[in-house]
């Protein structure tokens, strides 16, 4: 009997236990989150006070004031990222489908190049290509900093566009081919609708990548571009925590709401079938 | 074997058949190909010739002596940080998805899981921005251990130094490996789990003797990639703790920013790289290696 309760502990006690660790668990998630709201919404904070001396939105009307550079941000940042997926998805669902359906030679060497961009450090390469682009003129501009989103999210792309592709049942293929269908009506109207909702899941994780990036950002886009990460950072080092927090804040909301429904997107066969 | 079998010339049409498709297969992704190779492998290999040519052209290795000179403290740093991070990531990981797999109480189980994942997709510039907030003297880390009775308000400090980039990397990658990690658990057989169990065998024993073995794979590839992404993290040394020592990002920046000093910074670059290449070696070969059987 007291060996199955040792090795079992059940009842009060092991409740007891796992609420405090769930408890802990969800501090430790959520503390730092809810310093953030809790920033976004200070008039006045300074130590020692355990919580802000006054809440309230003006620095909310800063940030959202027609003439506030936040607004411009978040323009030029879901302009950039908008680009982004069109650019990575036009090259990336052609070579998804290939990885996935066609037979490659070198097709080791090929899947060693789409690993590379998430394999190896980025920063090398953000210095450098900065230094060419400032060269040929494309330092500080939309395109370049697109080129340099690109290249890093196409990878992604390639990879859920594959396994998506990889995930369709290919006797549907057979059938449409079979009753007469040519190779593109078959793609279109069987193929590329089965293997939609993974393209979608590989079209939002380039958008947010995009959204979200900073280094590159940082390196190429400068002095003209400045999208909502650099304006973040720029404000929390300029020692303004509101603003950062608010800009944070913003941030924050589709990322969050992607965690949310990502499994709707990503289904369990074509997670199955990343990196395959 | 089927070949030998057809006439001459049907053999010719097929093998014409299968050039065009593989002609295709390439077209294909050339494009994509080209974009990785133009704006990916193309400033990689300038960083590395960069990295060796004086301001003369030829072939030095002052860049290395210098850089060794100023970073090597910031060098042993970034090492040590990203490698404490590793370690506590893997283990916060093992614990949120083995309770995830063998966790008996099913409540517990769905709060973790919807727990777990918040930081998920938040970027490394805003996650740095939160514990900014989060560590400080007068951050709500601080005000909760002094409100609990479990730190003394004279005693408080911030976190924001070596202790807040660590506690910033696990916070936003250990989500992402136990992600991968309970996925690939979930997957497994359940037969040898249960048989451990009805023989008596203590959870923690299942997951070390039997779960852990098996998922060691994608382990290691959640570990890795998060290794060398950390690696080369610019916003959170920056904003966490900027001053040395700190992680050699700032220092590349610095160079760059300050001095226009891109031999130098190419020679740090090419340092992390060397550091990113143990684990990357694992990695491609791991992931090339489950590639190859589907080809």
């Amino acid at each position: 009997m007291t060996s199955v309760a040792l090795a079992r502990p059940s009842g009060l006690p092991a409740a007891m236990v796992r609420a405090v660790l769930l408890a802990l668990f969800a501090f430790a998630i959520f503390g730092p989150l809810l310093n953030l709201v809790l920033w976004a919404f200070a008039e006045k904070w300074y130590f020692p006070s355990k919580l802000p001396l006054e809440y309230g939105l003006a620095f909310w009307r800063r940030v959202f004031a027609p003439r506030g550079n936040a607004l411009g941000s978040l323009g030029t940042s879901v302009w950039i990222a908008l680009l982004t997926v069109a650019l990575s998805l036009a090259v990336a669902v052609p070579a998804g489908y290939a990885l996935a359906r066609l037979r490659l030679p070198w097709r080791g060497l090929i899947l060693l190049a789409f690993l590379l961009p998430q394999a190896v450090p980025n920063l090398p390469v953000y210095v450098n290509i900065a230094r060419v682009f400032y060269q040929i003129g494309l330092a500080g501009t939309v395109t370049g900093v697109v080129l340099v989103h690109a290249s890093h999210g196409l990878v992604l792309a390639v990879w859920i566009a594959s396994a998506a592709f990889a995930a369709v049942d290919d006797s549907l293929e057979e059938a449409a081919r079979n009753l007469g269908a040519s190779a593109w009506a078959c793609f279109r109207t069987v193929t590329l609708p089965l293997a939609g909702p993974g393209l979608m899941a590989s079209a939002i994780f380039v958008f947010l990548e995009s959204l979200d990036e900073f280094t590159g950002t940082f390196f190429v886009g400068v002095p003209d571009i400045t999208t909502l990460p650099l304006l973040m950072f720029n404000a929390s080092m300029g020692g303004n925590y509101q603003i950062a927090s608010i800009t944070a804040l913003l941030l924050l909301l589709p990322s969050i709401g992607f965690m949310l429904v990502v499994e709707r997107f990503l289904k369990a066969d074509v997670l199955a079938m990343v990196g395959r | 074997m089927t070949n030998s079998k057809v006439g001459p010339g049907r053999a010719g049409a097929a093998r014409r058949a299968d050039r065009w498709r593989r002609l295709t297969g390439l077209a294909l992704v050339a494009p994509a190909l080209l974009v990785v190779a133009l704006f990916f492998v193309l400033p990689l290999g300038l960083s590395a010739i960069g990295a060796f040519r004086a301001a003369d052209g030829r072939f030095t290795l002052a860049h290395f002596e210098k850089s060794l000179d100023l970073y090597t403290n910031d060098l042993v740093f970034t090492v040590a940080i990203v490698a404490a991070s590793t370690v506590l990531i893997a283990l916060v990981a093992i614990a949120i998805a083995g309770y995830l797999t063998l966790g008996e109480n099913r409540r517990a189980v769905a709060v973790l899981r919807w727990l777990y994942r918040w930081p998920l997709f938040i970027p490394f510039v805003v996650a740095g921005q939160v514990m900014r907030t989060f560590l400080a003297k007068n951050g709500l880390l601080n005000h909760v251990l002094i409100g609990t009775g479990l730190l003394d308000p004279l005693a408080a400090q911030s976190v924001l130094d070596w202790r807040g980039i660590v506690i910033a990397f696990v916070w936003k990658q250990a989500p992402f490996v136990t992600l991968l990690l309970a996925g690939a658990m979930a997957s497994l057989d359940r037969t040898h789990v249960e048989a451990a169990r009805n023989l008596g065998a203590p959870r923690w024993r299942v997951l070390g003797g039997i779960v852990l073995p098996q998922v060691r794979g994608t382990l290691l590839v959640g570990l890795v990639l998060s290794f060398v992404t950390m690696l080369s993290v610019l916003s959170v040394p920056l904003m966490i703790n900027p001053n040395s020592p700190t992680m050699v990002t700032v220092d590349v920046a610095y160079r760059i920013n300050t001095h226009g000093d891109y031999a130098v910074a190419n020679a740090l670059c090419l340092i992390c790289l060397l550091f990113a290449a143990v684990g990357a070696a694992f990695y491609l070969r791991h992931a090339v290696a489950k590639a190859e059987p589907a080809a």
